[in-house]
Order: C-alpha cells, then structure tokens, then sequence
C-alpha cells in the first residue's frame, strides 16, 4: 500500500470504484481506494441490478437520462462486457388514482426526454408473457431502462481503474481520518497511514462512521442502514419477465429475470432499521415476497427458489442521496445515501464527483443543489426519491 | 490443457477447471469474485459440489493453504423448493420440514 496519494476513496462499492475510474481516466494519478472487505461486498453485491429513468421528480429523472446513454456505452469503455440490456421497467397500476399519477409522471419524463408510455393489458402481455394482467389497469412502460450486471460492472470498473494507475486495496478498513485545521492530512488504515489532501466518503451504509471519523456529528448526514433482501429463483425460459415488473401498490413487490443465467430476482418493500452487519435472510421475508411474486406471475409457483440474500437501503430521510463537497472541512467529498438506486446511478455520479474534484464542475447534469449534503442540517428535505430496485 | 476444457467443476453452471484457472492468472484470486465471474455456487446446489474443487485450485495456483480460503456465505433454502410450497399453497414433494 503506498504511503502518500492525491486522493483516498474509502468504499470499495460501485460508486467509489466509478470514482475512481473516473478520476483515473481523468488523468489523476495516485488514487487509492480503500475497501474494508472484498469489492462489492456491501450493498452492490446485492442489487436487483435494475437501472432506470422512470422516477417522479426532474432532478433524478435528468441524472438517470444522461446515466442511460453512459451504460449503453459502457461495456466498450470498460472494454469488459457488464451485461448491460434494455429490457425496460413496467411498473403496473391497480386503481383509477394510480392511473392519474402513472400519466402525470408520464407527462413529466417525456418532457425531459424519457419515453415512457401508458399501455394496456394486452401489450403488457406481450411484455411479460406470464403476467397475471387481471388486477391491472394499465402500465407506464419504458423500454429504455434495463439492467446490468453488478459483479461485472464492479470488476470493469475496477480493472479499468487498475490499468490507470488507481491501487485498490482490499481488505483494509480506514479507521480514522487526519485532519488538522479543517485540513485533510491522511487516512489512518489497519495497515498504516496514507498522506493525503482529498478523502472522498463512499462508504454509503457505513458513510456517516467515515463522516465521524473526519470529526462531523455522526448524524450530520443522517443516513440508516435499511434491511433490505431478495429471493432468486433457479433459470427459466429467456425472455419470459425480462423488465422488472413492478406493481407499487403491493408494497412496492417487483419481478425480474436475471439477465445472466434467467433466474427471477424477487423483492418487495419488506424493510426493517438494523444494525451495520444484520445481513441474515428471514423466512417471512422469504413468504411475503413470493406471497405478491406469484401474484403477478402466478406460474412462478412452480419454479424452484434457490436463494435468498440481504444487504442494505442506505437511507436519507427523503431517499435521496448526499453527492458533493462538505463544506466543513476542506476537500472533503461524499456520494453516499444511497437506496434502491445507487447502482443505476453509478456511471454518472461517479463521473460527476471526479470532475468536480479536477475541475471545480461537471457535464453530468447533476443538480448539486438537490443532493447537497447539507440540506439536512438545514431542514430541508426534497421529494421522496422513487426507490424501487 | 484440453483436458480441462471438459474438467466440469461446477455442474450448475457449467464451469470447466480452464476458465478457473484463466481467471486465476489474469489475477482475479479471490474467490468471492471467482464466484460471481463465473457463477460458481450459484445454482442449485449452492456450491456444496463445486466450492471445495475451486478452493484446491486456488491452493494450488496461488500458493495458499486451503484452510486460509474462507468459503463464501451458503443461502437459504437449503435446497430448491418451489415458490409455491413457500407460500403454503402447493404440498412440499419431499418431507423435510
Ligand atoms: C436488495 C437490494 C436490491 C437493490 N436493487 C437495486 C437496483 O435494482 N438498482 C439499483 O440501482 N440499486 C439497487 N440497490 C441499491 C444498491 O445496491 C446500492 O445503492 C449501491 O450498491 C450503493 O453502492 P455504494 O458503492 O454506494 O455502496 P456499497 O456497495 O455498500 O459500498 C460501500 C463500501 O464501503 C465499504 N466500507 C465501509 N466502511 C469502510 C471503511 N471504514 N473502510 C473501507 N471500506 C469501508 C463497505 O465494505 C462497502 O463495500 C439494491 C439494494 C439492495 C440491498
């Protein structure tokens, strides 16, 4: 591990390793990233992998536009196929009320450019061919969002990261952050000290103990881990529930095929408050999914459930992230906050956060306002983020 | 080196003994990582037949005692059960409760 670097990233999930590539293909040279246990192994590693535009406010909407053409392209920027397919999101009403709202976000993500489109049973049928499209009234479907692969994502982004120069080191937790006159000075690791002027905090579950560290309230940006888990079925058919298939009304349940091996992830909105390393699946966890899974593909009770996992909704109080400078202490920099859309997020906040640091802004359009991480201390809260998957 | 072509390590996924061991010179030897690479231990036996195979060559081409490779977290069920047996609407086919 070296001893001196321009820039320590502490977290070694996908959003510190976009980073970091993007620090890197910036030319910035000596970044050091530094991962408490293997890379991916907090909550990337246990994402439903969906990635979409379909959200209900212009700030997130905008990001997750601009973040669609940069996972079209990401696979040959990487040079290391992640897996990434437009197989689109088809959220499904139950009632006249949700329609209304389905056309009103609609409306919105048109106007900024997103494609969404209201259908009827029968085109969802053609979507989803298993779908029990009876308690449905319509859909709101985008064939633009999709989905990717977390495992390859996190290893492109890493090996790329590598090859310019960035040092990622597993398996070494920072334990405190140097700072001396609301200056950075180093980040002390279980395997010695690191001279650094620039931390960034990635840890995002973990985010508010690294905030600590740096002599912030632990609660200034009042982050929580949110149990959050999903059952994987064995492979079907390709093609069969290819989008993610969601009703939000039951508990924001959703369905989608894996699409490496076509196995069906299943999750629901099923979230407890825990402590950081309560990652142990639950059997009614386990019962309520499937409960609402095989409603909206009732043939799905006869396919077998091979696993089940848990990882973690790093929450905000309104679910949105905290992305930007802390303007507390100098060159101090935060992109944690995440909840079910940190992963779809990754390619451009990471860009965003490395442009900002080299070049004091950024292309990405990225409102900094909305995501201040300051606007918490101030009270001030934005919509609620949409967090599905 | 043809015969590891057709070495199957993992039966679920179809895995040889040579895609593991290129993995393992390209320098990926964790095997936290050689397992969502390759998806080892993630279909329905959940590795109880692949993972022991994959931790000796590990052992073997890195250098390490196969006592100092942890294996990955096993999930729940402990074996495939359909969905609908979870939910109490089907009769489980065998008679482990
Ligand atoms: C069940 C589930 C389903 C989800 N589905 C989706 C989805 O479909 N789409 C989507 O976009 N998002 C989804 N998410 C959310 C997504 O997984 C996260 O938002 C995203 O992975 C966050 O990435 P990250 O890099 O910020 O955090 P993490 O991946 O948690 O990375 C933070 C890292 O920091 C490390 N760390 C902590 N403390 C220290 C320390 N002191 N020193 C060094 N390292 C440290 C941790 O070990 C961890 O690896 C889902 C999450 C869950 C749990």
């Amino acid at each position: 591990m070296k001893s001196r670097a321009e820039v320590v990233i502490i977290g070694g999930g996908v959003i510190g390793l976009s980073i970091a590539y993007h620090l890197g293909k910036l030319g910035v040279e000596d970044v050091v990233v530094l991962e408490k246990k293997y890379i991916g192994s907090g909550s990337t590693f246990r994402c439903a992998s969906g990635i979409r535009a379909q959200f209900t406010d212009e700030a997130n909407i905008k990001l997750q536009k601009y973040n669609i053409e940069r996972w079209k392209r990401l696979s040959d920027e990487l040079e290391h196929d992640i897996n990434f397919k437009q197989s689109g999101y088809l959220f499904l009403a139950t009632s006249e009320e949700e329609v209304e709202v389905f056309k009103k976000n609609i409306k919105l993500q048109n106007r900024l450019g997103v494609p969404t489109r209201l259908i009827g049973m029968d085109e969802a049928k053609e979507i989803v061919p298993p779908l029990n499209t009876e308690p449905f009234l319509a859909g709101a479907w985008n064939p633009e969002d999709g989905k990717a692969s977390p495992f390859h994502v996190v290893y492109g982004f890493a090996k790329k990261a590598k090859e310019f120069g960035v040092e990622i080191c597993e398996y070494t937790p920072a334990v405190d952050i140097l700072v001396e006159k609301d200056e950075i000075k180093g980040v002390k690791t279980e395997k010695g000290i690191i001279k650094t002027g620039i931390v960034i905090n990635a840890a995002n579950a973990w985010a508010p103990i690294i905030n600590e560290m740096a002599g912030l309230k632990r609660d200034f940006i009042p982050i929580k881990p949110y149990k959050h888990q999903l059952v994987k079925t064995e492979p079907i058919a390709e093609g069969q529930i290819e989008p993610l298939t969601c009703p939000p009304a039951w508990n924001d349940s959703y369905v989608i095929q894996d699409g490496e091996d076509g196995g069906v992830i299943c999750g629901t909105g099923l979230e407890k408050l825990t402590h950081l390393d309560d990652v142990q699946p639950t059997y009614d966890f386990m019962r309520e999914v499937l409960k609402w899974a095989t409603k909206i593909i009732p043939a799905l009770k006869y396919v077998h459930v091979v696993r089940q996992w848990a990882g973690f909704y790093a929450k905000t109080p309104d679910s949105n992230p905290a992305i930007g400078r802390i303007q507390y202490v100098d060159e101090l920099y935060i992109a944690a906050g995440f909840s079910g859309h940190g992963f779809m997020m990754a390619p451009g906040v990471g860009e965003a956060i490395a442009e900002l640091i080299v070049k004091g802004k950024s292309k990405v359009p990225l409102d900094w306002d909305w995501y201040d991480p300051h606007r918490f201390e101030r009270g001030e809260l934005r919509s609620a983020a949409f967090q599905i998957g | 080196m043809s015969d590891k072509k057709n070495i199957i390590i993992c039966r679920c996924n179809e895995v040889t003994q040579e895609e593991i061991e290129a993995l393992i010179d390209q320098g990926v030897t964790d095997i936290e990582m050689i397992k969502r690479l390759l998806r080892i231990g993630m279909g329905p036996c959940q590795g109880r037949t692949c993972l022991p195979m994959v931790i000796s060559i590990l052992a073997r081409k890195t250098g390490k005692r196969p006592d100092e490779i942890t294996l990955p977290a096993t999930r729940i069920p402990v074996r495939p059960v359909p969905a609908g047996v979870l939910v109490g609407e089907m009769e489980s086919d065998g008679n482990e409760e």
